[in-house]
């Protein structure tokens, strides 16, 4: 074989997509000396991913219907530009096998698989039929739908309880019932056909075995337009909020090598079977047992794909460009394996994680990203000034960290959360450094239980304590007398009792200047702070006692907002005559929000669905509030009786106006 | 000589007591700090001077003669604040409840005229029921006697007064004269007349802290400027004030080493101003993008929210930052947000603090509340402090600049000394839809024509090039090179030498 010695794959390739994955995509491309171009709709004007494409077309207004997802706008952009292939991304017509086809009969190359593969396995049905046929192992069920509560509830009792109905179209959690026995078989499946048939527009529902908090493991694989195929490892997908993934890595923690083997084997097998092209996605579930089904097959480039680009050394993007091209693979299985080190990814939204995860949407006012360093990637489509709209997936940033072992990787992710700073939004990144904090979480025992048995009333940051308090005081001091050094009088180099107050709680030390820093003593403890951190800096970088620790910090009128691990505290510093003083001052705490739910936006009332004196549960929609044409549903974050409703249908309110009042928990 | 230097420790350990043990409980209960405790809190440790702690009053009626304590219920003297001088009163609720008598008046007239001497600011710490009524006329000639001295040191030097209890009658005009009013919430209020005379000549019920608390003052007169939680708070940000203030009007103003580069460049200010010319935007963010380590003490925050003034530095030397606030009423002019500013503005100028204001104005907001409360005057006041300002002044229309307020917000003409304009900005006599419903009325009835001509007007007038073609525009700059250019255009002016005819004073529009 003649080896034909092209240098890049395509002159010319045009993203259909925006955000962060046009981004990715569009860096790939230039390393490769591959022209990009670059869609965008109204309101992703001079968007990131249009600044750094070489040309970029408009393709329709804000709503994604209307722009992103135009088969019609794209194609004529492509053909406008002379693109000779279509990078399709993830989300959007990732899936789409229509536009593949469509793609294709313009003659220009498709990124992705053929048409006929995305179809039958976007068919979660036909999906099963095929591996079952190919050898793979399934969920125990059947690949007919049901045709009746008494049928789902027959094949419910041959499959062994607890079941899944499921809608054949489904996908994100929508159209799933759960059920335990004949009785729930027969109330749940017409609930589910229904919102099947709602959802998608097909009813079909069949039935499966239901496994409770599995794990859930991907292989990733690669095949050419050849016949060939390989896998590159798998990733570990378990930590998971309402079916969307929180956290990823790869490898798999504790994860047997035989188990990988069968399951890379059966992913292969799936994809030769399909007939599948480019790189795509196995998904299993793995039970208690080590028993592992497969899921479905995501027929696109994950969004959780950097982990294994760590693990691998391959581009999986320029693997899918030339692959796209015709090109045999370019990598053989043997290439590939075994992977090394370990990455770990967070996905990084504008989302306010203690109120629900509730998209929150604005301008990016301050965004500070954790600099690029050996083993920490930063995927992201957006700047400071960047605005977060409520038309697409609120994503900010994927953060990836690789280490030699996990434990490795693990601290990177914890430093590399601690100084992401991002101000004018409310984002989950304070959620995931305090994920990143969990023992579980660096003890890898990971299942999609994850964030209910880690927070099961969702998630409330508590004040920190032993180590973490520590290096509060330390950086509370390093910080106070850098800033008094500049406006006081000049620092005394000999010890000096300080009083360090976070929140409430008065913590005596004695300080004194060294090298670099000053020594701290608490406690009986010696705390050795270093920091070349300069006042203004949002993000403080130092040692404490030689440990790396990162810490956010926010002007408050006295004193400090820290934030680390997923916890902010107020910090104050004081002499210990002007504390001695302190305690005189009256204690006006704010007004205790925990009986309140607030509006996380301003925005229109569309609907307050509950009244006074109505008992309501933790999660139950109390109002509908319309915020920039996006219609968001405020829940009750606990259980509780409405003392109060604090704005009526058709209000006008502002960020953080009381919707409703909570009576008073009963403390006796 | 061991007799006699016992003695003086005796008698300082009785003055330090100020009313006794028991009324300084019943202080601390209150929330309160002593009048001591609060200037070591707001002095440099250590750095306190007092002066006639061993002072007491004359008074011999009503047993007055019986009762002496020393200092007379106010401490006086000097210390430090970040190693810079600063004369100080502290009244001693504890003390007569701090009431003013002659000999108060003296040590508070003494603190000043010193202040005036060396050129150092005063700040005097207010907790007093008001005048020493047993003394009669010889406390109220005491309150006029500090008056004078407020006046003849305003824009000499600059006066802090911090109200930390009450203050009330006679005793609020001081604190009037002086240049900024802090207050204490919940344990602070001032009124000319208190609730009890309130219910008795008007019969409206209202409680002290509805009447003359801080929120009152800070939000509703403007009063005020500053308002915080307690004591100790109130007391640290005074010296973060005290940070940025000359020491008197012979003085530079003070600078203060940073790391923050001069030419700091803010990509993200390129994208702040919205394409739709109606929605608002954060004004807030440009000041904590230009300014050093993004440090902007806000100055009346809670009042007139559509004009915003405070200090910063660039460089490391403050200057005072004026800017139209669109997140309210669209950053129009009104009566409260011209007095705001204007008060402002001339503070600045009185002690030679550059002034840097950011233009986003659309004009001043109609109305017949507004006419008939005199904006006229009140409108007239920004424009004359601006015109009359010899400091530098750095202006940056960021957007609109219609009208009259245009030429207000320290346009070229008024001596602004570098005008910069970002490229979104509109100078123009007033926003292109108002300007074709009046040119070409004749066109009204047809919308498609309107729109055209809107378009026309838009394209020509809604944009810096026109301004800058006449000059009244120094240059157009990106936003994202605001710091730089300010901190250049600053440097520049450091040596700037200007002066007003000579005369008594002018007439501003009171």
């Amino acid at each position: 074989m003649t080896p034909r010695r092209r240098t890049r794959p395509f002159r010319k390739v045009l993203i259909a997509n925006r955000g962060e994955i046009a981004c990715r995509i569009i860096r790939t491309c230039q390393r490769m000396r591959i022209k990009t171009v670059a869609v965008y709709s109204e309101a992703d004007q001079g968007s990131l991913h249009v600044e750094t494409a070489d040309e970029a077309v408009a393709i329709g207004p804000a709503p994604a219907s209307q722009s992103y997802l135009q088969v019609e706008a794209l194609l004529a952009a492509a053909r406008k530009t002379k693109a000779e292939a279509i990078h399709p991304g993830y989300g959007f017509l990732s899936e789409n096998a229509a536009f593949a086809r469509a793609v294709e009969e313009a003659d220009i190359a498709f990124v992705g698989p053929p048409p006929e593969a995305i179809e039958v396995m976007g068919d979660k049905l036909a999906a099963k039929e095929l591996a079952t046929k190919a050898g793979v192992n399934v969920v125990p069920g059947n690949t007919r739908p049901a045709t009746s509560d008494a049928e789902a509830a027959s094949m419910a009792n041959a499959i062994g309880y607890p079941v899944m109905l499921k809608a054949a179209a489904g996908g994100g959690g929508k159209g799933m019932r759960i059920a335990g026995n004949d009785a729930e078989v027969r109330e749940l499946f017409p609930l589910a056909s229904g919102e099947a048939q709602s959802s998608f527009g097909d009813a079909r529902v069949f039935v499966e075995r239901y496994f409770p908090n599995p794990r859930h493991i991907e292989v990733q694989v690669l095949a050419d337009a050849h016949g060939q195929c390989i896998s590159l490892g798998e990733r570990e997908c378990s930590i998971q909020r309402r079916h969307q993934k929180v956290f990823e890595e790869a490898p798999a923690p504790r994860f047997d090598a035989g188990l990988r083997k069968r399951m890379e084997g059966q992913a292969e097998a799936l994809a030769q079977a399909v007939g599948y092209r480019s790189a795509g996605t196995v998904e299993f579930i793995v039970d208690p047992e080590g028993g592992f089904h497969f899921l479905e097959m995501n027929t696109r480039l994950q969004v959780e794909h950097p982990v294994t680009e760590f693990v691998t050394g391959v581009d999986l993007v320029e693997e899918m460009l030339w692959i796209a091209a015709g090109e045999p693979l370019r990598l053989q299985q043997d290439d590939v394996r075994p992977a090394t080190g370990w990455a770990i990814e967070a996905r990084v939204y504008a989302e306010d994680a203690e109120r629900g995860f509730v998209p929150s949407i604005g301008r990016i006012r301050r965004m500070n990203v954790p600099s690029a360093a050996k083993g920490l990637r930063i995927d992201t489509g957006v700047v400071e000034g960047s605005e977060i709209t409520p038309h697409y997936d609120p994503m900010i940033a994927k953060v990836i960290t690789y280490g030699r072992d996990r434990q490795h990787a693990v601290r990177a992710m914890q430093a590399a959360l601690d100084g992401f700073y991002v101000r004018g939004l409310r984002t989950n990144i304070a959620f995931l450094a305090n994920v990143a904090r969990t023992e579980r979480f660096a003890s890898g025992q990971l299942d999609t239980g994850f964030l209910d048995s880690e927070y099961p009333d969702g998630y409330r940051p508590t004040l920190p304590q032993g180590n973490a308090r520590d290096a509060f005081v330390a950086v509370a001091v390093c910080v106070y007398l850098t800033v008094e050094a500049r406006t006081g009088p000049a620092a005394p180099t000999d010890l000096k009792p300080l009083i360090v107050t976070l929140e409430q709680e008065s913590i005596p030390c004695r300080v004194s200047a060294s090298e670099g820093g000053y020594d701290v003593s608490v406690d009986s403890k010696q705390l050795a702070v270093r920091s070349t951190w300069l006042p203004g800096q949002t993000v403080f970088r130092g040692q404490v006692n030689a440990k790396p620790v990162v810490v956010q910090i926010d002007p408050a009128v006295e004193g400090w907002a820290f934030t680390h691990a997923g916890v902010t505290v107020s910090a104050l510093v004081r002499t210990p005559e002007t504390a001695a003083l302190a305690v005189h001052m009256p204690k006006k705490l704010p007004p205790d929000g925990s009986n309140e739910l607030r509006s996380p936006m301003p925005g229109l009332v569309l609907s307050v669905t509950v009244a006074e004196g109505d008992q309501v549960q933790a999660g139950q929609v109390v109002a509908v509030v319309e915020a920039m044409k996006a219609e968001n549903q405020l829940r009750a974050e606990c259980d509780g009786i409405i003392h109060r409703v604090g704005v009526l249908e058709g209000d006008n309110i502002a960020a953080d106006d009381v919707i409703v009042e909570f009576a008073e928990a009963d403390t006796g | 000589m061991q007799d006699v230097l016992r003695t003086l420790q005796r008698k300082r350990r009785n003055a330090h007591l100020g009313g006794g043990t028991a009324r300084i409980e019943k202080q601390h209960a209150k929330g309160k700090l002593t009048a001591r405790e609060r200037l070591s809190a707001l002095l440099d440790p250590g750095s306190f001077e007092e002066f006639d702690m061993f002072v007491e009053h004359r008074s011999g009626d009503f047993g007055m003669q019986r009762q002496t304590i020393p200092g007379d219920g106010v401490v006086t003297g000097w210390g430090e604040i970040g190693g810079r001088p600063v004369f100080v009163f502290s009244q001693d609720f504890t003390v007569f409840g701090g009431s003013l008598s002659e000999a108060h008046a003296e040590k508070i007239c003494k603190v000043m005229d010193q202040a005036m001497k060396v050129g150092a600011p005063v700040i005097g710490l207010n907790d007093s029921g008001g005048a020493r009524i047993q003394e009669g006329v010889a406390s109220l000639g005491g309150y006029a006697e500090v008056f004078q001295r407020n006046v003849l040191a305003s824009g000499v030097i600059p006066q802090i007064s911090v109200i930390m209890g009450p203050c009330a009658g006679g005793a609020v005009y001081s604190p009037a004269m002086t240049d900024f009013i802090c207050m204490v919430r919940d344990t602070s209020y001032m009124f000319v007349t208190g609730p009890d005379v309130v219910k008795t000549v008007i019969q409206e019920e209202v409680s002290h802290e509805e009447l003359g608390g801080a929120r009152t003052h800070t939000a509703k007169s403007g009063v005020a400027d500053l308002a915080f939680d307690n004591d100790l708070e109130t007391l640290s940000q005074v010296r973060r004030l005290f940070h940025f203030l000359p020491l008197s009007n012979r003085e530079q103003v003070p600078t203060r080493e940073t790391a923050d580069p001069a030419n700091r460049i803010e990509p993200s200010l390129d994208s702040l101003v919205p394409a739709h010319p109606n929605k608002p935007y954060d004004m807030r963010e440009v000041l904590e993008k230009v300014l050093d380590e993004g440090d902007f003490f806000e100055i009346q925050p809670d009042f007139a929210g559509n004009i915003l003034i405070g200090f910063g530095r660039v460089e490391g030397r403050t200057v005072g930052v004026v800017a139209n606030q669109p997140m309210e009423l669209a950053g129009c002019l009104d009566i409260d947000s011209s007095r705001k500013a204007a008060r402002f503005v001339r503070f600045c100028d009185c002690f030679n603090i550059p002034i840097v204001t950011f233009v986003d104005v659309p004009g001043f907001l109609p109305g017949t509340d507004q006419e008939f409360g005199g904006l006229i005057k009140h409108g007239a006041k920004l424009l004359f402090a601006y015109a009359e300002t010899t400091s530098p002044k750095i202006t940056v229309i960021t957007r609109k600049a219609y009208g009259g307020a245009y030429d207000v917000m320290a346009s070229k003409h008024l001596r602004g000394d570098i005008n910069l304009a970002w490229p979104t900005a509109e100078i123009a006599v007033m926003g292109p839809k108002g300007a074709v419903e009046i040119i070409f009325r004749a066109d009204m009835g047809d919308p498609e024509k309107i729109q055209q001509r809107t378009e026309e007007y838009r394209s020509k007038f809604a944009n810096p090039f026109v301004a800058a073609s006449r000059g009244y525009i120094d240059d157009i700059i990106l936003p994202r090179e605001t710091r730089t250019r300010i901190a250049r255009s600053l440097k520049m002016l450091r040596n700037k030498r200007l002066t007003n005819p000579p005369k008594k004073h002018g007439n501003i529009p009171l």
